[in-house]
């Protein structure tokens, strides 16, 4: 028994901005003061709040210590580990309430969320078995192996009302129910993880593969169980190691107890898993693609139907759900399908991980019941925008998603909501955008990702995306005209209506959200040829006020296109005669702002 | 789909030739083996050559055409050597937001090459990645698998020397 435990978190977040030396360390130093025996070292997956990194929990206190740098750990040790006393000055702002130390739930960050799929990042060691099942790991599984019926299963999470959790919002039951009866000759089926997170800006899976790797195996075992297959398959990005790491270990060690392979629980039910990993195709994470993918093959999707549920994985009827959906389902069947619909709104059952980032205080991964609205994460658990800039709109469902306006604030958050203002939930990216960023620049940015990553199988996907970028292109050029923006449109719904797959069908997405909702940015661009947040390099001019400039010149040695000269006017007050840049020769990189200390540059 | 013909000569050791059989002989019998044969040849080689994508096509019996086909599908096969030091930035939404295309361009104007192409010394390579994950941090660079977080332009500079 340890006296005191020290988490610190592994995390992708934290392991980047230096965790593992301060675990080396706290190691260390707790072992020069003679505390091995006392105090424990565990390292856990992710918090959550990674612009924090890297954290670490002190308990039983719970102190939550934030932006831990090497050189606090020797104090940290001697003063709170040592002797008691809690260092202050090193201890996360947030919970420090009039000199009382308060828990970190209570944060404005943490109040307002509700983990259920996270419930184990962050608090428990991912690297060992025995702590999972200490956390009520693995009993779903017995549960579900000797007291329930395969269709008592689908009809648990059918009740449940749970919803794919990977973008479309398929309910989960309904995909299991398909898979059991559809096909009933007694071969091969599968069932399959999707972790091939590729949404930019979207890492809540991640976190539950590095920190909580066991709750998607035993997930998959329990619906290998109610669809009758005995093979797994889960598919992970090749750019998250940590996570492959973790699964490698966890199914080695599920193996080791029994908890995968032959005979179950000593039941008659068998099912293993294997790990695939992907190598940086975002179409892969179309479920047809992802099979086609494993099967050893260019990531080509394929037209449904046959839906997988029939004709799936190596033409065998096959299921697949993305991690967090997997991360639900033992909690549902450990507390029953009531509680779980008692989350969320009318058609959005439980809750829903968002991935929080872009321009907003708090960045990282929060948990909330289905039906929170936009201003309470982005207000309250966010903690508003950075620099006393103005919110723009928030991203959400990545390059398949809309921006959202301020007006839509108030909407409670779920799969339907969202569609019906032009975006969609998606796997839970939430960017947030202020006053600097360009709308048209930012759809410019999302076609261009679906143009490097259409696979190319089919034309509207591969053509069409390709001349919808040419077109933004012009706006943000200065050259389109009105009739161009009425094109856009056109061309967008002739590219969702045909496309083979969902990665096209919701490409155009986001153009269409930002021209319903900042028609004005791109008329602006079109008939002014201004781009009203600065962005757009072709329409933006550079001048010199030639009051405020003192004439010293630093702005013309720093020009790499000699676009700088000394002007014949002298300011009232000054010695030197100011400097003016030739339009003509400027390439509008912006180097001579930064150099100027008397800000008399600007640009419009 | 740039820089796929290679015109640095192969230089494939027969250690790595034994090493890359001994792999294949140990998956060819797993169901859709091709593409985790593929990144441990990767792992030996640095890179995928057209040399060792025939080593796997004859090896495995296949048409030469559905390796290339599956290396030139997915991003992380590379058919050229990386530099010494790879760096890779994230221009995931949140680290694009965040300003990471101006570091972007700063390493293209600091190295004299665009994004996908190496150093005539070898040294260094520059790739955009799509989202490592570490948004918190945005915007982000990977140099040989070491995070360096909230970038501006003018860090990139001290950065890179510490590489020379």
């Amino acid at each position: 028994m340890y006296r005191s435990h020290v988490l610190v978190c592994g995390g992708t977040g934290c392991t980047s901005s230096g965790s593992q030396q301060i675990q080396d360390l706290l190691k260390a130093e707790i072992e020069k003061a003679g505390l091995s025996k006392e105090v424990s070292v565990v390292q856990t997956g992710c918090h959550g709040l990674c612009a924090l990194g890297p954290i670490m929990i002190v308990y039983p206190e719970g102190t939550f210590y934030s932006m831990v740098k090497p050189e606090y750990i020797p104090e940290i040790v001697q003063e709170h580990l040592l002797k008691g006393r809690v260092v202050k000055k090193y201890v996360y702002e947030e919970t420090i309430d009039n000199d009382e130390i308060k828990p970190l739930v209570e944060t404005a960050f943490y109040k307002k969320q509700h983990r259920i799929a996270l419930r184990n990042c962050g608090v428990i060691n991912p690297e060992n078995i025995d702590e999972y099942i200490g956390t009520r790991g693995y009993e779903a599984l017995g549960k579900v192996l000797t007291e329930m019926t395969p269709e008592q299963v689908i009809d648990t999470i059918l009740a449940s009302g749970l919803r794919g959790r990977g973008g479309a919002g398929f309910p989960t039951g309904k995909k299991w129910q398909l898979a059991r009866n559809l096909v009933q000759d007694g071969g091969q089926k599968y069932v399959c993880c999707n972790a091939d997170e590729g949404d930019p800006g979207a890492f809540m899976d991640r976190s539950v593969l590095e920190g909580d790797p066991h709750v998607v195996l035993e997930a998959m075992a329990i619906a290998g169980y109610a669809i009758g297959a005995s093979q797994g398959y889960i598919y992970v990005r090749a750019e998250y190691p940590i996570a492959v790491e973790r699964l490698t270990i966890a199914i080695g060690q599920a193996r080791e107890y029994g908890l995968l392979g032959k005979n179950i629980f000593g039941t008659d039910f068998s099912f293993d898993i294997d790990l695939r990993l992907g190598a940086g195709a975002f179409v892969c994470g179309e479920e047809t693609a992802l099979m086609t993918s494993i099967e050893g093959n260019r990531g080509e999707p394929r037209p449904r139907p046959p839906f997988p549920a029939v004709k799936g994985l190596f033409a065998r009827p096959t299921i697949l759900n993305n991690v967090e959906t997997w991360a639900n389902i033992p909690q549902i069947i450990l507390n029953g399908p009531e509680w779980f619909a008692s989350m969320g709104t009318e058609k959005s059952k439980g809750t829903k991980v968002f991935a929080l980032g872009g321009k907003i205080n708090n960045t990282g991964l929060v948990e909330i019941p289905m039906g929170t609205t936009l201003r309470e994460v982005i207000e309250e658990i966010g903690g508003g925008i950075p620099n006393g800039k103005k919110f723009k709109a928030a991203q959400t469902g990545g390059p398949s998603g809309g921006c959202i306006p301020v007006e839509h604030f108030d909407v409670p958050i779920d799969y339907d909501n969202l569609i019906a203002i032009g975006s969609m939930m998606g796997s839970g990216g939430l960017i947030v955008m202020d006053e600097d960023n360009c709308m048209v620049d930012i759809a410019k940015f999302f076609l261009q990702f679906t143009v490097d990553e259409s696979c190319g199988k089919c034309t509207p996907c591969r053509i069409g995306t390709k001349r919808l970028l040419e077109m933004l292109e012009k706006v943000t050029d200065g050259k389109a005209t009105l009739e161009d923006l009425d094109k856009m449109e056109e061309l967008c719904n002739y590219i969702k209506a045909n496309a083979l797959c969902g990665l096209g069908q919701t490409a155009p997405n986001p153009v269409l959200s930002t021209l319903r909702y900042f028609r004005d940015e791109y008329v602006a661009h079109v008939v002014d040829k201004k781009c009203p947040a600065g962005v757009c390099k072709s329409l933006l001019t550079y001048t010199i006020d030639p009051e405020t400039c003192i004439g010293c010149g630093m702005c013309a040695k720093g020009c790499p296109a000699d676009a700088i000269s000394r002007t014949d006017y002298v300011a009232p007050g000054h010695k030197l005669a100011s400097m003016s840049i030739d339009p003509a020769k400027c390439v509008k990189c912006g180097a001579c702002m930064g150099t100027c200390k008397f800000k008399a540059i600007s640009k419009k | 789909m740039s820089s796929k013909i290679c015109s640095v000569p192969f230089k494939g050791t027969k250690e790595q030739e034994a090493q890359l059989k001994a792999v294949i002989n140990d998956l060819r019998d797993q169901r859709g083996c091709l593409m985790p044969i593929m990144q441990k040849a990767q792992a030996i080689y640095g890179y995928l050559p057209i040399e060792v994508q025939t080593m796997i096509a004859d090896e495995l019996n296949i048409p030469l055409e559905k390796v290339y086909g599956v290396a030139t599908f997915y991003a992380q096969f590379a058919l050229y050597p990386k530099g010494e030091y790879q760096i890779s930035v994230c221009l995931g939404t949140a680290c694009y937001v965040k300003g990471s295309g101006d570091v972007y361009d700063k390493l293209q104007q600091k190295l004299g090459i665009t994004g996908g192409q190496c150093t005539p010394d070898g040294k260094f390579s520059l790739d955009a990645c799509r989202c490592i994950g570490a948004c918190g941090l945005a915007p982000v660079m990977t140099i040989n698998g070491d995070v360096y977080g909230k970038l501006t332009p003018d860090k990139v500079e001290g950065i890179l020397a510490n590489y020379k």
